[in-house]
């Protein structure tokens, strides 16, 4: 049978972290492997096609599609300026000459004589792809992009919004357990990434984007926060083309969560150094979470934090084993594994599941089902 | 069909998470499914094979069977190899939804009719419909072209234009795709395919116009006339620009078909060919509905005219969100016999989105998934009702359904009066702690008028039976029935409103040997359960009151066989359209009253229904 075993989120002090970093359409690479880079650093361009424009000539001129070639002036392929004559009639007084102008400077891609319509083409747009990490270039893919490689702190969060960005990180609480408020955030912050406890809220996040903070990671925040902060509800967990002002990075969930110990311990140990951050979310096949990158000097080791076992094959959960309960009645509490029977065991919904025990911090013991819990991984 | 007798299959499905197999064998004159297995889908790293899955999948079947089926990485085909009856299998098929299916951009002329049946033609084969594009679809000529370049399909179907009608619109359209100068979803090294299906005058100026820029194919015009629709050529391209050009880009893919003794078939088009084998075969009218993570596929067929629609983004996991975004609040907890605080209800909801395997621990928690399958079912059957439609300048009779309806084009196939099954499956239905809570989840999504039959998908082998149909049906019928169904019984919807309390109809059941009838009055707002076991029948009489109509008129007595079930039959009184009390403390003692009617859920406290204590015809919808 498939594993019930929930794979965690990262949180790790020290990985190797490799990007794929590709270009939207083929075009040129700009770095050579083995070359050092920053996240500003512009790996690869490519042009987008120019904005298309339709003009429909035979409407404005008053002629069958058919004779269109006897009236343009400006042939496929062509490069024009605006203003520029496209098309026209020829009337014995000139007086009552009809022209139809560019709208816009580019090239003519199509002239139509069956739908009389002209296709009009804006010059191509460059687009340009940074690095992201500070590190190495890995790989070049000739014409699509790279592969950047750093070693780095690496946690990864549960839901995020907003795109890649990068700056300092600052944390801004004493406990994983403080709310991160409106107080909390001042001029100091603009262009920082500000780690917080357990809960932001919107006084605290308009706050936030007024001081120009970059990046906010946080324990949990409220459904309806979240909303009023996109101005529309979230249907889909799909997510990191968000234009909030700043990048977001939930490490627990929906609503009032601590952050996990170990996650606040290493950010709080990187207090003051260089993250690149990414809220893109994908909660499907090809799961991409939220992640927060800190990369690290060679030989450099966090002290304090024990380097786990992230991106190798694990076993499946063993007693011992820290875990998260990500489901209500005990959604967001820290336990341990101290109970694995093998049988499947009804709950009170009298669905028949496998189960597991976990002792939490408090010495309480509950019953709950595999599928809800989260091994925290190192 | 094939001329060489099949004795054991074993099929499987590729789906973006779970690989599921299936073996078949005949035993005596049946076709049976025996055993299964499954394994996570290997199509993303570290394999980016998908024969990983599939195979691992086969050699669970292999441990619980004891046949062999695999030489190391190779299907031993036939089944009998070196004279073993237990080692191989006579042939091996497949179906496909790994890597997000197959998915297409559609477009026509005019919205509401070759658009329309374009993407008819395309959800009928599997696809999920990215967009719909039409000369008048509202969008100006740049924001078309920038739509279909950001879009990045699997595939376009062209379609525009009668035979013989005007070509300027199809051509236009054409030319704002050759504009977008389309990319395909997965790899940058190989041009877009695309169908064209339009007005046969138009094929050379297309060919002109996409032959460079697309991998274009042109087959027949799926609407050659206003009055008729011809989606079977275009579908048949679909399903075979599917196995050449996307499915070869699937890592694996190339070799999984090499096995396979039957063309591999998206997930959904085999479930929609299974539906319409047997509703053909049967001579009834069916709906079908796979509620997944993501998406809501609803199969209908109606008088022998099959129509699927899928709901992207409804769904119990990843979409839960959007559910709730659609559905609204107040529709959700009508259905939860309990308040709750919004913002921890919204939360909840947002906490399953994210971590989408989680499973309810608790029964509240059970309820708000069920609370919130019912708004997705309803939704989504809203959504089909809105495409399932005949096509315009065609004659429709009107009948009682379309009194409670409003249609946006043509007038829907789908007539409640006249279905005779609902086929449940995903697992919201398939592995409800209680078989009728799934019929409750159905009845109330749906509200059947008159009588129903409804069942589930066992463990979802619909995908496996469709493509099996296309080399056995009569395998492909017999697991069907006997496998693949779950009945769980017969709902007798009396179509009308009236007090709570008041009459709706008599009752007399009559079962089988020798059981002793039972009588009654079904008052507005209760329900009933009656057990009757699977494979019995009982005759259901009922008179109806002056205004209830059971489908032959009001007031008009109906006798009819109902077929029993794990549940058996509910007699369900409360009224159609369905009655809701819309004040929160009598709509929370109503659900109890009628979860208690049915057994619905593990005893907490009951309270009792008062007689027009319901607040009369006062409704929340």
């Amino acid at each position: 049978m498939a594993h019930t075993y929930t794979p965690g989120l990262a949180v790790t002090p020290r990985t190797v972290v490799s990007k794929k970093r590709i270009l939207p359409l083929s075009g040129t690479v700009l770095v050579e492997a083995g070359e050092a880079v920053t996240s500003a650093t512009v790996v690869a361009r490519a042009e987008l096609p120019g904005k298309v424009h339709v003009v429909n000539l035979v409407n404005q001129l008053g002629i069958l599609p058919e004779d269109l070639p006897d009236y343009v002036i400006k042939r496929e392929g062509d490069r024009i300026q605006q203003g520029d004559v496209l098309a026209e009639t020829k009337p014995f007084i000139k007086w009552f000459k009809t022209e139809v102008r560019s709208p816009i400077i580019g090239t003519v891609e199509t002239i139509s004589t069956t739908t009389g319509q002209i296709i009009l083409r804006e010059p191509p747009r460059p687009v340009e792809l940074f690095a992201y990490l500070d590190g190495t270039v890995a790989e070049v893919l000739p014409g699509q992009g790279v592969r950047v490689e750093t070693t780095c702190a690496f946690i990864q969060g549960i839901f995020g919004i907003g795109g890649e960005t990068w700056g300092t990180l600052a944390v801004g609480v004493a406990s994983p357990e403080d709310d991160v408020t409106a107080a909390h955030f001042t001029s100091a912050h603009a262009g920082k990434i500000v780690v917080g406890g357990a809960f932001v809220g919107a006084e605290a996040l308009a706050r936030a984007k007024a001081v120009g903070v970059r990046g906010i990671v946080v324990g949990g925040m409220h459904d309806k926060d979240l909303r009023a902060l996109l101005g529309y509800d979230l249907g889909v967990a799909i997510t990191g083309t968000e234009t909030v002002g700043f990048t977001l990075v939930l490490t627990e969930g929906f609503g009032r969560i601590p952050m996990a110990h170990r996650t606040f311990e290493l950010l709080r140990k990187l207090d003051g150094r260089k993250a690149s951050i990414s809220g893109a979310t994908q909660i499907r096949a090809g799961v991409i979470r939220p992640e927060i990158i800190v990369p690290l000097a060679p030989g450099e080791q966090i002290q304090g934090i024990e380097t786990g076992q992230w991106g190798k094959a694990r076993g499946g959960i063993k007693i011992g084993d820290p875990v998260r309960v990500i489901r209500a009645p005990f959604f967001g509490r820290i336990g341990q594994v101290v109970g694995l029977p093998s049988d499947l065991q009804m709950i009170p919904t009298e669905s028949c599941v496998r189960v597991m025990e976990v002792q939490f911090t408090d010495g309480s013991r509950a019953v709950i089902p595999r599928a809800n819990i989260e091994v925290i991984e190192g | 069909m094939t001329a060489d007798p099949l004795r054991t299959i074993v099929a499987t499905d590729c789906g973006s998470t779970t690989t599921k197999a299936i073996l078949i064998e005949k035993v005596g004159d049946e076709y049976r499914q025996t055993f299964r297995g499954e394994a996570p889908t290997t199509v993303e790293a570290p394999f980016e094979d998908v024969t990983r899955g599939v195979l691992n999948a086969i050699a669970e079947i292999e441990d619980l069977s004891g046949r062999k089926i695999l030489d190391g990485e190779k299907i031993i085909t036939p089944s009998g190899a070196g004279g073993d009856p237990k080692v191989g299998v006579d042939i091996y098929i497949s179906t496909s939804s790994a890597g997000g299916g197959l998915q297409m951009m559609v477009a026509g002329v005019v919205q509401s009719m070759t658009a329309e049946s374009a993407q008819r033609c395309a959800l009928g084969a599997g696809a999920i419909v990215m967009d719909v594009l039409a000369s008048n679809d509202g969008r100006l000529p740049h924001e078309k072209i920038e739509r279909i370049r950001s879009l990045r399909p699997d595939m376009i179907l062209l379609s525009g234009g009668t035979d013989g009608g005007t070509v300027t619109h199809v051509v236009e359209m054409a030319e704002y795709i050759a504009a977008a100068e389309p990319r395909p979803r997965l790899g940058m090294s190989y041009n877009l395919p695309l169908i064209y299906a339009g007005n046969k005058d138009a094929r050379a100026r297309i060919s002109e116009i996409l032959g460079k820029k697309t991998a274009l194919t042109i087959t027949e015009n799926l609407r050659p006339v206003l009055e008729k629709e011809n989606l079977g050529p275009a579908r048949a391209k679909i399903h075979d620009l599917f196995l050449e050009h996307v499915m070869a880009q699937a890592p694996g893919y190339k070799k999984l078909i090499s096995w396979a003794g039957a063309p591999i078939m998206p997930t959904p088009a085999a479930v929609g060919l299974i539906m319409e084998t047997i509703a053909k075969k049967q001579g009834i009218n069916l709906i079908g509905v796979d509620i997944g993570g993501a998406t809501t596929d609803v199969f209908s067929v109606f008088h022998g005219i099959f129509n699927r629609t899928v709901s992207a983004n409804l769904g119990m996991s990843y979409s839960i969100s959007n559910v709730l975004a659609e559905a609204t609040l107040d529709n959700i907890m009508r259905w939860v016999p309990f308040s709750i605080d919004e913002q921890d209800l919204r939360n909840r909801i947002k906490n399953k989105m994210i971590r989408p395997t989680t499973v309810p621990q608790t029964l509240d928690e059970l309820q708000i998934e069920q609370a919130i399958a019912r708004e997705a079912l309803r939704l989504a059957l809203i959504h089909h009702k809105s495409l399932a439609t005949g096509l315009k300048g065609v004659q429709q009779e009107r009948s009682i359904s379309d009194v409670f309806e409003q249609k946006a084009s043509g007038e829907t196939l789908v007539d409640m009066l006249q279905l005779d099954l609902i086929v449940g499956s995903g697992g919201i239905l398939s592995h409800a702690p209680r078989r009728v809570q799934s019929l409750l989840m159905m009845v109330d999504a749906y509200e059947p008028f008159g009588f129903t039959e409804l069942a589930v998908d066992s463990i979802f082998m619909m995908p496996h039976l469709g493509v099996l149909s296309t080399v056995n049906e009569q395998a492909a019928t017999d697991v069907f029935v006997r496998d693949c169904l779950i009945q769980l019984g017969t709902c007798v919807a009396p179509i009308g409103q009236g007090a709570w309390g008041e009459r709706c109809a008599d009752y007399t059941i009559t079962f089988p040997s020798g059981r002793e009838l039972v009588k009654g009055t079904l008052a507005f707002g209760e329900v009933r359960l009656f057990p009757l076991a699977v494979g019995e029948e009982a005759t259901v009489s009922m008179i109806p009151a002056r205004s209830v109509d059971l489908g032959e008129g009001k007031g008009v007595p109906v006798e009819r066989r109902a077929r029993g079930g794990v549940v058996g039959v509910v007699l369900d009184g409360r009224g159609r359209p369905l009655q809701l009390p819309t004040k929160a403390e009598e709509r929370v003692r109503a659900l109890k009253h009628w979860h208690a009617s049915l057994n619905l859920y593990p005893p907490t406290h009951t309270l009792p229904l008062e007689g027009g204590g319901m607040g009369g015809g006062g409704t929340s919808r």
